[in-house]
């Protein structure tokens, strides 16, 4: 059946050449196609210095960097990852992508603020390079004062003004998502006909307008303090260090939400179309992850438990962060008996799927450690912190974005990348993380601090296992940018809806027109509708 | 304790590391349960449920509230008991007890200085005699950096500008590791030491084995001459400054109308930023003296002031509910 179908002779793609087409496009599906470009090549250098980091914690000595390098290769691998990767992937690539198509409209609400919203992306990482190239920065992502305003001597300016500047992207593209997913949505397709990944965009969004401002506000603070000596952190001038910590973990926690939210809904999707079943309880799933995003903004003090804060602020925000367990167990047990009576196949999207649910449960698990206060005293700022973000921030969210890329390349390009290498790659990804990662967490309860350019010799062993299984993961991450490539010319064309899926943006050709449908689409059944009638339309009986 | 030559466990050398590491099992195993539980369910139904022929639809099952009910209800009973029993033994890990022996540590861009009481300094060696309760006292000179003492299963950030403490009761003699947590800057990974816990015996032989300062409170004595505190501070309350009898452990009205519990944290800041909270009935004439006295000498002159408040103790903040002195009769000049 496949060689009979064709691309479309019209799409979003070769509607116009040349670099003017794409850099003064209003087209959603263009600006997500050079955001998506873009993170790609910042996800290759933040992993680049993520292999150095591994490379230097094969021995317990420091021997191949020396102690300040090996400090920015650290703290450039958290910036790139946080700002410039993970909190733009799944909402500016697929979130950009999508949303229009999913809620049948011809664009976003504010075309030319999308691509403005990209612009100041790409300032904010002019910003960045300017700062690598002239040296680098060693105050670790966190920034944390004093260090950052008063005694580090790397960049710390540039780089906070390109985190600035690129927080403003993230903030007009929440904007963005919000007015489109009120004003934008087709005929007949009500609140509670969404798709998940539509509400999870919501509550993302819902995140970058609301606490991306606090991060913004607590970066003109540091710099006022550094170009101008104004004395906001700095204890011998009046100021509070700790203060800091509650502003810039007052947008920062939240943004760890803001990783994976995003990632759930792409679960949400692929779940239902490759179990061919409606996502079981579906309000529980969509009021999740508002609940997340909401309590998500009342428990950053949990980083600081061993800074000082009183012992009852301590139990109060521990009590808190239990709060956001429940909406992600919920969502869990929701996606579990989803499975029940299904029809699963476990193409690569639905294994990465597979590997989400395995990584988040450890991830999301070991969050009720650090949320124990008698247990984080002793972790806090352990290894057992970096497995933990890790597991959530890269096991989830990239997980869930690897596998969303997978599930809609055929919707994005037209064409299918290779099914064998793609299992392959998920399945890589999924025992390299792991191997990677678990180490990690015995390496922290047994007490090895994190950011340590060099360590006592008994850890040494947990250390040569996670190294070992970076290899594995790298090779992982590597293979789509291979497959991926290949399929633009050689892969087999995938026709408008190759996995029998439900959602709207199944139901216009693949690549996409420009104007996204040919017609304006009238919603009339519920979300993830599977009935004998869909599988005869998609001609499967 | 370790299995297959891969260690598992820090020591156990506090008298909480066994609580802790008993909470950490307790999570583990319901963590290992929930994540067995689904794991199994999800490999499972992927195989019973998996497509044998393409023309196949999923049930039709839309959700179920009283299975919503459950599995929201009981992981919130099941997170509630591990906030209980987390908060209560980070409330016993964070109380020092009354009787609890000072040290203090100072924190600085690279090394961690201790000093005891008796007048022992040392740098990232830290001596304590096993079987007694001991409160370290701990600030920084410079940038936040953490005492992190794995095998005692407790930690606490060194704040540049204030004062916080952690303590232990070292349960088997031996040397331990000591670490700085919180980042700090180029050689934060050489900011270790060690802990060494001795027999009671043994630590008082060390103790007196050094010492040529005199003790703490001897080398403050001298700080409060040599910087003229007492010309302003007379003993009869009626100096250009505020008494220091008897003052540590409670409350003392402020100018501004409120009150402030006197512990380290105070004394360190009405030396430091003397202007922070004058007391009422006096005018503010002290000199501030943030960047002319080093955080020793600091140290020891915040024990000289609570020497000078015997019914005290040894920890300030022993007696919070004594009621607030009378305030002086101010002397303007």
């Amino acid at each position: 059946m496949l060689d009979k179908l064709e691309l479309p002779e019209r799409h979003y793609l070769n509607n116009g050449h040349g670099l003017k087409s794409w850099l003064l496009t209003k087209d959603h599906k263009r600006i997500a196609i050079m955001y998506l470009i873009s993170i790609s090549a910042m996800f290759m250098l933040g992993g680049f210095f993520a292999a150095g980091v591994r490379l230097e914690l094969m021995t317990p000595r420091g021997d191949l960097f020396l102690a300040d390098t090996y400090n920015k290769f650290f703290t450039m691998h958290g910036i790139v990852m946080v700002f410039f990767f993970l909190i733009p992937s799944t909402p500016a690539v697929l979130g950009n992508f999508l949303l229009p198509l999913m809620i049948g409209a011809k664009d976003l609400a504010f075309p030319r603020l999308n691509l403005l919203s990209l612009y100041l992306f790409w300032i904010g990482i002019v910003f960045f390079f300017y700062a690598l190239f002239s040296g680098g920065i060693d105050t670790g992502w966190t920034f944390y004062t004093p260090f950052s305003a008063a005694v580090s001597n790397t960049n710390v300016v540039p780089v906070a003004l390109g985190v600035f500047i690129a927080g403003f992207s993230s903030i007009l593209t929440g904007l963005n998502f919000i007015v489109t997913i009120h004003r934008m949505r087709a005929p007949g397709l009500t609140w509670f006909r969404l798709p998940l990944f539509v509400w999870a965009h919501y509550a993302t969004s819902l995140i970058q307008v609301l606490g991306t401002p606090v991060i913004a506000i607590t970066i003109v603070m540091l710099f006022t303090e550094r170009a101008f000596g104004f004395g906001i952190f700095d204890p011998t001038r009046g100021g509070d260090p700790v203060l800091f910590q509650h502003l810039f973990w007052f947008y920062s926690h939240p943004a760890v939400y803001l990783m994976i939210l995003p990632a759930m809904g792409v679960i949400s999707e692929v779940l239902s179309t490759f179990s061919r079943k409606t996502i079981f309880g579906y309000s529980f799933v969509a009021f999740s992850s508002l609940a997340i995003a909401v309590f998500g903004f009342i428990v950053w003090a949990h980083h600081l438990f061993v800074a000082g804060i009183s012992t009852y602020s301590a139990m109060v925000f521990s009590f808190l962060s239990f709060s956001v367990a429940i909406p992600s167990a919920v969502k869990m047990f929701n996606w579990t008996a989803t499975l029940y009576k299904g029809t699963i196949s476990f193409e690569a999207p639905m294994l990465y799927v597979y590997g989400f649910f395995g990584l988040f449960l450890v991830g999301g698990l070991t969050g009720l450690f650090l949320a124990t206060l008698g247990i984080d005293v002793h972790v806090h700022d352990t290894y057992f912190v970096v497995a933990h973000f890790h597991y959530v921030m890269v096991g989830g969210a990239i997980m869930g974005y690897l596998g969303g890329l997978h599930f809609w390349w055929p919707k994005i390009t037209g064409r299918m990348y290779s099914e064998f290498l793609s299992r392959i790659s998920a399945i890589m990804v999924f025992v390299g993380f792991n191997l990677t990662f678990f180490p990690q967490f015995i390496l922290g309860y047994m007490g090895m601090p994190r950011r340590y350019h060099a360590y006592p010799d008994e850890f040494q062993v947990l250390n040569v296992m996670s190294s070992g299984g970076s290899v594995v993961l790298g090779i992982g991450y590597l293979l789509p940018v291979i497959y991926f490539l290949w399929s633009l010319k050689h892969g087999a064309v995938a026709g408008p809806n190759p996995w029998v899926a439900s959602g709207l943006e199944w139901q216009t050709a693949s690549p996409p027109p420009t104007e996204n449908f040919v017609e304006t689409p009238h919603v009339h059944g519920e979300p993830y509708e599977y009935t004998p009638h869909v599988a005869r339309e998609a001609n499967l009986v | 304790m370790g299995s297959f030559g891969i260690p598992l466990f820090p020591e156990q050398a506090s008298t909480f590391a066994q609580d802790i590491d008993a909470l950490y099992l307790f999570i583990v195993a319901v963590s290992a349960f929930f994540a067995l539980g689904v794991s199994v369910a999800v490999v499972v139904f992927g195989i019973i449920y998996r497509r044998r022929h393409e023309g196949e639809i999923g049930a039709r099952i839309e959700g179920n509230l009283p299975l919503e009910l459950i599995w929201s209800i009981i992981p919130t009973m099941i997170a509630m008991v591990m906030f209980g029993w987390g908060a209560s033994a980070f409330y016993h890990v964070r109380t020092p007890p009354k009787e609890a022996m000072s040290v203090y540590a100072v924190g600085k861009q690279w090394m961690w200085k201790f000093q005891h009481l008796e007048g022992q300094r040392e740098i990232n060696e830290l001596h304590v005699p096993v079987g007694r309760a001991v409160k370290v006292i701990i600030t920084s000179e410079d940038v936040i950096h953490s005492l992190f003492f794995p095998a005692f299963r407790t930690k606490i950030d060194a704040i540049p500008g204030r004062y916080t403490q952690l303590w232990f009761e070292a349960s088997k003699v031996g040397r331990y590791h000591i670490f700085c947590a919180e980042y700090c800057g180029t050689n934060h990974s050489a900011m270790i030491g060690w802990v060494t816990v001795m027999e009671p015996a043994d630590y008082q032989a060390w103790l007196s084995g050094g010492g040529i300062e005199g003790t703490l409170v001897e080398r403050g004595e001298r700080l409060f001459q040599d910087l003229a505190c007492g010309s302003c501070h007379l003993d009869t309350g009626r100096g250009r400054g505020p008494s220091l009898k008897e003052i540590v452990g409670t409350q003392v009205a402020l100018a501004n109308g409120s009150t402030a519990l006197v512990d380290e944290g105070y004394l360190r800041e009405s030396i430091i930023n003397s202007q922070a909270k004058i007391v009422e009935g006096f005018q503010p004439l002290m000199p501030a003296f943030q960047g002319l006295i080093s955080e020793d000498n600091l140290v020891a002159l915040v024990e000289y002031v609570k020497s000078q408040s015997p019914s005290a103790t040894t920890t300030a903040a022993a007696a919070p509910t004594a009621p607030p002195n009378p305030p002086p009769p101010g002397k303007r000049n």
